[in-house]
């Protein structure tokens, strides 16, 4: 069974970086998304967003969505999971998942399924233009 | 007894802190929790109807028991993505 793979950094993420450590020969299909730093926020321009977590339980609630995914899906091969906090530019990714298994119908449900409980069920929060952003 | 509560976001922004120790009685549920901390910190009050509470690093519901040496957390809506 392929490793999950879950982080919290400053640094910029590369979605191919993380790509490349859900690699296997058993695999055929990967979806990923990419979340990225939108320059406009309630019709105001911004040019970067302002991202912290709840650190522990953020890791903690991110791996808890990797074993969700593998239980409903059972053909889910490997899950990543990255999110940056600390300043994000327009533009850059603020969240990379990728998801793997042999063929691809169920990499896409599975790939949506963890963007939509991430936003759920992470403590993560932004700020940009002076406000704190949420779905809710 | 006395219980060390972590802030986030809208929260630690709306008093300046990031934590806070709060005197709270021995049987103390998080419903109490949100109660003494709404009366201690006013400038909290506005802000706690949205908040979950996670207790060791996990969703806590209103009606459980909070223990001493638990680590408690106030956490706004999610802005995660």
């Amino acid at each position: 069974m392929m490793e999950d793979y879950v982080e919290i950094t400053t640094r910029p993420i590369r979605a191919d970086e993380i790509v490349g450590r859900l690699a296997s020969p058993k695999i055929g299909a990967v979806a990923t998304f990419v979340g990225t730093v939108r320059g406009i926020e309630a019709d105001e321009r911004i040019d970067h967003l302002e991202y912290e977590a709840y650190q522990e339980m953020a890791i903690a609630e991110l791996r808890r969505i990797c074993s969700e995914v593998k239980a409903r899906w059972r053909t889910i091969q490997g899950i990543a999971i990255v999110h940056r906090i600390g300043s994000v530019p327009v533009g850059e990714a603020a969240v990379v998942i990728g998801v793997t298994a042999a063929h691809r119908p169920e990499v896409f449900d599975a790939l949506r399924y963890a963007i939509d409980r991430l936003k759920e069920t992470v403590p993560i929060w932004k700020k940009g233009g002076g406000r704190w952003i949420s779905e809710d | 007894m006395r219980v060390n509560v972590l802030l986030f976001a809208s929260l630690r922004e709306a008093i300046g802190r990031s934590s806070i120790a709060l005197d709270l009685t021995d049987d103390a549920t998080v419903r109490a929790l949100i109660a003494t901390l709404g009366e201690t910190y006013p400038a909290l009050a506005p802000l706690l109807p949205s908040v979950k509470v996670a207790v060791n690093r996990g969703f806590a519901k209103l009606d459980q028991e909070i223990q001493p040496g638990d680590e408690v957390a106030l956490l706004p809506p999610f802005g995660g993505g």
